[in-house]
This record gives structure tokens, C-alpha cells and sequence, in this order.
């Protein structure tokens, strides 16, 4: 085995040594190892000597520790993104990679090689400045991190490293430039700023428990952008483009044909190529559907830990089906078709945006998006149930007839915009990353154009019309 | 040592190598001429396994390019188009860097290492920042850098671009040395005198496909015609006529000179010789009329025809 890994760990001796000689990765790496911990530590001992001396609250003060000992851990690491797109991009677009691709090197060597030599500096770098956070932290308060917590940082700090550098490298076979590299980075920046947000709440939270599953994620993620880069980063895709040219002819070409499919005519679109297409989304589908039945039932879980007064819903009058109340329902733009214009663009809107957050985030936010309106229903079932209702009773009344619609729409049009985004992390064999999410693209258009758009309409017309008066009609029974 | 067929490459919808057909021995060079975007660089690129043909097969030192790649690549030096050196590292430490992933055991890396340092002239340079090297002297390190593993077949792009005239005439002369010593080589360039000077064959490439391949000797009577010839004279050759009843056309006669063509130059020659002396011209000399590679490269190029010679 150390024989197969001998000629990668040579490519990271000689990368790592020559990363050594550029000034332009030491000195952010020395300023981020040396300073910033130092400025990290200052900040939170001038917190904590100002919550004592004015007698605030603790607890801001030991949440914020462990939130700055998980950012002086993650800042040295970005530098591991920069050092990627120079290594891999920056090989290609000086082509001092030739010689490389020339030699006996197996693809995968050549990657793994790169990849450590861009993961290993920044990494040492961000637990040398942990370790210096750390004694400073110590030395001033004297706080020391619990080993769970010192765990937790120092996995996801190295994970977070492979999630950017693996990223990267799929970056660096859709380009030959340093420049396009540097843009299409945002598609790592992005979700990764999203991530360190959603880690930040969970640290002030106090929440560390959940930093697990954060852990788990990324590190499916990693494995994930792994095997597409292997899969990707090969000669033939190194060596086979010339130019980042927009080559927009070819894109509308790629697009158009898997858009018409094997259709001849448009009832052979509507009635073939449509089923043809959702029969490949069958993975997807199924997985929507039972992240849907999730969501549903985190939404329950939580009713049960953050309750709300029973009488908050105010369901009684809904039992009482009182007719006052379809009246009212009125000036809320029910019984019109200005109603259905409005719920109709609210869930196209809703769906524009989950694709583009799915996009940025391999499909996740696109579906978390989606899911979030049935987590809401379920927490607010479990709140019915407070007042006497059968959670299983509000659900029919609030999504009946209406959800028959809108369920499949939103099922469908998750699990196209998760497919859309998996794209990116998804080995296509014979095609480019650009070609397979092309192609993942016009499956979501005929999905949305045939199928979610009619019936979201479909959806926005049933409950503007008719779940009104069968929610009152269901609750009233009851 | 290097034997294709029907290699092809398609890019999308372009087609950049169309059905090549080689074969090289041990011991030949082969020059590889084209313009630039003919398919030189990618033909090359699927004989090192860097490429993967989609029409065709290639075998490399007796490898196949395709099942077989990593010995094609262990059995193939490389001086590619762009040198590809790390401007950071000196020539010493970029060696002893592909030495190790060529496998080199250390000691034989580094008498190989200072041989060819020293046979290039870089043995001063050697703990230099490569940065800071002449583009000849990068150009003598990457060709240090091909030869490094000693292999059986050498593809070199533009050998001696970028070189002053004492240093390309030093890569000419060990480009020879190899030859004898039994390696396969090809050699792309835009250098026709060079190609000339080196390659026992040439094969020029348009668009992807081949379109004539031979000896310089063959080419020249393929695509010119047949040989030119001029015979001096002491004496006024001014309203003497030379006609012979064999293959044999007179192109143009001056004061003291006359040239004509023939394509039976071992029948004709002597003739014209025993003719002019019989009839008391006194012959200076008679030489074949140069006809340089230059001639042949641009009229395969330009010919608006199926043009096609091969083995000629």
C-alpha cells in the first residue's frame, strides 16, 4: 500500500516545500497561526472582564470561548482553498502539470498528492493557532476546553478543509484559469459561509451535541466531492479543453436535446419523455418523499419540546364552523383570482429560490426550503393536539384537497432541484461536470414546465376556493 | 517501437486527430511536421497516454497506450510545447523530483542527474532558481528532464526553440547520439532544416490527418517531381542543344549552363555526361539542384487536392 501512496506523497513533499518559498501562503498562514489567535484570546478576555465587572451574564461569555476557539480554528484552514485552485488551476494554466500527466502517476496519486499538500500547511497552521488560543485562554481566564469540544473543533476544522480543497478541485477541471477558478469558488464560499453561520448559532446555542451531525455531514459531503474529483480530475478532462470560452451554442445545444429527449411531438414529450424523466428522478422522489415525512415529524418533536398555549390556534371558533370566518377569509384575498395569482407566484417564488439556494449548496438548502412549510405543520398538528384536535384531523383539514396537489408538486420539484445540485457532487462518467448538470437542468425545467407549475396552479386554485369551507367542514365534524 | 493506426481524437464536435497511421523502429527519428493546430500536439499527447484515442489503437515500447498506460508513460521521455518548470525549485531539486516519480534508485538518479547537467552546460547553474534561467537553459533542463530515466522512446516538441545557435547545435548533436543508441524518436518543429538534419522520416499532418509521409528523398520526389539537375561548362554553351531520345526535359540553359530533369538519374546522367564530353563541352560539374524540405512542407500544405503519399 505505501508503495502505491510513495508517488503522491512525493508531489506533496515538493508542494508542500514550494508553498514554503512563496511569500504570498506564509504570511497569511504565519498572520492567522500567530496574530489572530492573540487577537481572538484579547477579545475574549476583554468580554469577560467587562461581563464581570458590569455583572452581565456568564453565559455570554462561555459561549463565546468555544465559538472563538472554533473560528481561530477555521480561518488559517480557508487559506487550504487558495492553495488548492494555485496547485491544481495554477499547475494547469502554467502547464507545468504536463510534465506530471507525462510521468507514470496515476490520476488518483497526482490527486491525493495535491490534495494533502493543499490541506496539510493550513491545517497545521489552524491547530498550532487553536493550541495558541488555547494557552492564552487558559493564562487569562483560565477556561480549557472540555476533550469533547477540543475533539469536535479539531475533526471539524480538518473536515471543513477537505470539504473546501475537494471542492476546489472540482473547480479546477471545469477551468484552465486561476481567474475563472477564483470565480467559480463562490460555489465553496457560499455554502461554506452558510455552514460556519449555521455553526456558529449551534456554539452560542450551547447546542455542541449537534456539531456531530455537522461533522457527519461534511464528512459525507467530503467523501462525496472526493469521488467526484477523482472521477473528474484525469488527463483526459485536464488536457481535453484548451479555453474557458462560454461556448453558449454548445450549452443550448446540450440543454435543447436533453430537453426534447426522445419526444417527436409534444404529446410524445407530455406522455413519454416526462415519465421517462421522473422514472430516472426516482431516487430523488423517493428521497423527497421521505425527507417530506421528516420534516413532518421534526416539526411534531419539536411542538413537544417548545410548547405553545392550546388556545393560541383558536380552533374552537374553527369547530364552531363559523360562517363569519369564510367571510373574513375574504379580505385575505380567498374567493378571488387575484388569490390564486398571489399563492401560485408565492410557491414558484418559493421554488426560484430553492433552486438557486440548491444550486449553491449541493441541493440541501434548496430542500431544507421546501421541507420547512411541512415542518410547520407538523409542529402545528402537534399544537391542534393541545386543544383537543386530532393532529391527523388538522392535517387533513389544512392540507386537504389542496395538499394532494401541492405535496406532489413540492416533492417533484425538490427532488429535481436536489438532483440539480447533486450534480456537482455526482461522478458523470463519458461527460463533463458542465454537460451532466446541463442536462440536470432540463430535467428540472420539463419537471417544472410539464408537472410542478400546473400543479402548484392547480394547488393555489383548490385552496383559495375550496379548503376553506372543507377545513371548516372536517373541524366542525370533529 | 511506435506503431498506430487509424488514431484518431475528437473534441466535442471537432475533430483533432483523423486515422493516423505510424510506424517507427528502433533507432529512427520521425519528424512531425504541421501548422500549428494540426494535431501534432494532441497526436503526441495520445502516444504518451496523456490522451485517449477515440478511433484507433497505439502501442508505445510495446505497451499499448490505452491498457497499459502507466508503462507507456515510465517508457516515454517527453519535452513538451511549454517546458512546465517550477520556477522555485533549482535544477538539482526539480531532477531528483521526477527521478523519484520515474522510480530512479537514488545513486543513479544523481549520476544521471550531473551527466546530463554537465552535457547541457547547466552543472554551474544547478543551484539556481530555475525562475531565474534563460529560455534556452529551461529549454536544455526540460530536455534534461525527458531524458532523465533513459527511455526507450523520446517525444520532443520544438526541441530547439528559444536556443541560441551554439546550444541548439549542442541538442542536435545529442539528438543524434540517441538516435544510434537505439531510441524511437519524434520530434514535432516548425525547424525544417532541422527536421531535415535529423529525421530519416517526415510526416506532415494537416487537419488531423497525415497527408504525406516518407524519407526527404522520397517527399521531394513525390511532391515535386522528379530531380533537377544542372551541368557547368568552361566553355559558351550559347546555341548548343542537348536532346536525348530518354527521360529527360531540359528546364533552362544560360551562357555556360544548362539544367534539366529527369527522373532516371542513374541512366540519364551518365548519358548527358558522355554526350557533352563526345561533343567537346568541357564539364565543370554536374550537380543535382537543391530542393529544400521548405518546398516539400509547402506544397503538401497548400495543395487545395486529396493529397495523400505515404510510404513513398
Amino acid at each position: 500500500m505505501f508503495e502505491r501512496l510513495r508517488p503522491a506523497l512525493i508531489v506533496t513533499t515538493r508542494e508542500v516545500r514550494d508553498q514554503f518559498r512563496d511569500w504570498r501562503i506564509i504570511f497569511p498562514i504565519v498572520v492567522l497561526t500567530m496574530f489572530f489567535p492573540f487577537l481572538m484570546n484579547f477579545t475574549a478576555s476583554q468580554i469577560v472582564a467587562f461581563i464581570q465587572r458590569y455583572g452581565g451574564d456568564m453565559l455570554i461569555g462561555d459561549r463565546l470561548i468555544p465559538f472563538l476557539l472554533m473560528i481561530v480554528g477555521f480561518f488559517p484552514v480557508t487559506v487550504s482553498l487558495v492553495i488548492a485552485l494555485e496547485s491544481f488551476v495554477g499547475e494547469s494554466e502554467r502547464r507545468s502539470i504536463e510534465p506530471l500527466l507525462s510521468s507514470p502517476l496515476n490520476d488518483w496519486q497526482l490527486y491525493l498528492g495535491k490534495l494533502l499538500a493543499s490541506l496539510v500547511p493550513p491545517l497545521a497552521a489552524s491547530y498550532l493557532g487553536v493550541a495558541v488560543y488555547m494557552y492564552g485562554v487558559w493564562r487569562n481566564v483560565g477556561w480549557t476546553p472540555p476533550p469533547t469540544l477540543l475533539i469536535q473543533v479539531i475533526v471539524l476544522t480538518a473536515v471543513q478543509g477537505v470539504v473546501m480543497v475537494s471542492g476546489a478541485v472540482i473547480i479546477s477541471t471545469q477551468t484552465t484559469s486561476v481567474r475563472a477558478a477564483n470565480l467559480l469558488a463562490s460555489f465553496i464560499i457560499v455554502p461554506m459561509a452558510l455552514l460556519i453561520q449555521g455553526e456558529s448559532v449551534l456554539m452560542f446555542w450551547g447546542r455542541y451535541s449537534l456539531l456531530w451531525w455537522v461533522i457527519v455531514g461534511q464528512i459525507v459531503l467530503a467523501v462525496l466531492l472526493v469521488r467526484t474529483g477523482i472521477a473528474h480530475f484525469n488527463r483526459e478532462e485536464l488536457l481535453g479543453r484548451e479555453l474557458d470560452v462560454l461556448n453558449v451554442r454548445w450549452a443550448l445545444t446540450i440543454f435543447w436535446r436533453a430537453f426534447v429527449g426522445e419526444a417527436h411531438s409534444l404529446g410524445g414529450w407530455l406522455f413519454g419523455e416526462i415519465g421517462r424523466t421522473l422514472r430516472r428522478m426516482a431516487i430523488p422522489i423517493v428521497l423527497m418523499t421521505l425527507l417530506l415525512g421528516v420534516g413532518i415529524w421534526i416539526g411534531i418533536e419539536q411542538a413537544k419540546i417548545y410548547t405553545l398555549p392550546p388556545g393560541l390556534l383558536n380552533l374552537d371558533k374553527l369547530k364552531d364552523a363559523d360562517p363569519a370566518l369564510l367571510s373574513g377569509l375574504e379580505a385575505f384575498g380567498f374567493y378571488s383570482v387575484s388569490g390564486v395569482t398571489y399563492i401560485w407566484l408565492h410557491n414558484l417564488r418559493a421554488v426560484a429560490l430553492a433552486t438557486l439556494l440548491g444550486i449553491f449548496s449541493f441541493g440541501v438548502a434548496g430542500v431544507l426550503i421546501l421541507i420547512a412549510p411541512l415542518t410547520l405543520m407538523g409542529f402545528l398538528s402537534q399544537v391542534s393536539a393541545g386543544a383537543g384536535f386530532s393532529p391527523f384531523v388538522f392535517l387533513l383539514a389544512f392540507l386537504s384537497p389542496h395538499g394532494l396537489l401541492e405535496l406532489p408538486a413540492i416533492i417533484l420539484s425538490g427532488a429535481a432541484i436536489f438532483r440539480l445540485g447533486a450534480t456537482l457532487v455526482t461522478p458523470a462518467p463519458g461527460q463533463t461536470i458542465g454537460e451532466a448538470f446541463l442536462k440536470a437542468l432540463a430535467d428540472w425545467a420539463k419537471i417544472m414546465i410539464a408537472v410542478v407549475i400546473p400543479l402548484f396552479l392547480g394547488a393555489a386554485i383548490l385552496e383559495v376556493f375550496v379548503t376553506p369551507h372543507l377545513a371548516l367542514r372536517i373541524l366542525g365534524s370533529f | 517501437m511506435i506503431e498506430t493506426q487509424d488514431l484518431s481524437k475528437k473534441f466535442e464536435d471537432f475533430l483533432a486527430v483523423d486515422g493516423v497511421g505510424l510506424k517507427i523502429g528502433a533507432g529512427e527519428v520521425l519528424a512531425l511536421l504541421g501548422p500549428n493546430g494540426a494535431g501534432k500536439t494532441t497526436t503526441v499527447r495520445m502516444l504518451t497516454s496523456v490522451l485517449l484515442p477515440s478511433r484507433g489503437w497505439a502501442r508505445v515500447a510495446g505497451y499499448d497506450t490505452v491498457s497499459q498506460a502507466p508503462q507507456v508513460r515510465a517508457s516515454v521521455g517527453v519535452l513538451t510545447e511549454q517546458h512546465g518548470l517550477y520556477g522555485r525549485m533549482n535544477a538539482d531539486d526539480y531532477l531528483a523530483f521526477f527521478g523519484r516519480l520515474y522510480n530512479m534508485d537514488k545513486a543513479s538518479c544523481r549520476q544521471q542527474v550531473n551527466r546530463l547537467l554537465e552535457d547541457f552546460g547547466l552543472a554551474e547553474a544547478r543551484k539556481r532558481r530555475i525562475g531565474e534561467y534563460s529560455k534556452g537553459m529551461r529549454q536544455k533542463l526540460a530536455l534534461a528532464r525527458a531524458l532523465l530515466h533513459n527511455p526507450p522512446v523520446l517525444l520532443l516538441d520544438e526541441p530547439t526553440s528559444a536556443m541560441d545557435p551554439e546550444s541548439a547545435r549542442l541538442v542536435r548533436d545529442s539528438i543524434r547520439s540517441l538516435r544510434t543508441a537505439s531510441r524511437t524518436i519524434i520530434i514535432c518543429t516548425h525547424n525544417l532544416a532541422e527536421a531535415e538534419e535529423l529525421a530519416d522520416q517526415i510526416a506532415i499532418i494537416r487537419r488531423g490527418k497525415i497527408i504525406a509521409r516518407g524519407t526527404p528523398t522520397d517527399l521531394k520526389l513525390a511532391l515535386l517531381g522528379p530531380a533537377e539537375y544542372e551541368m557547368r561548362s568552361a566553355a559558351h554553351l550559347d546555341g548548343w542543344k542537348l536532346d536525348l531520345p530518354v527521360d529527360f526535359t531540359l528546364t533552362g540553359q544560360g551562357l555556360d549552363w544548362l539544367r534539366y530533369r529527369t527522373g532516371q538519374p542513374g541512366k540519364v546522367n551518365p548519358l548527358v555526361l558522355k554526350v557533352s564530353l563526345d561533343q567537346g563541352i568541357p564539364i565543370t560539374s554536374l550537380q543535382e539542384v537543391p530542393r529544400s524540405l521548405e518546398d516539400v512542407y509547402l506544397r503538401a500544405i497548400n495543395s487545395t487536392d486529396g493529397l495523400e503519399v505515404s510510404h513513398v
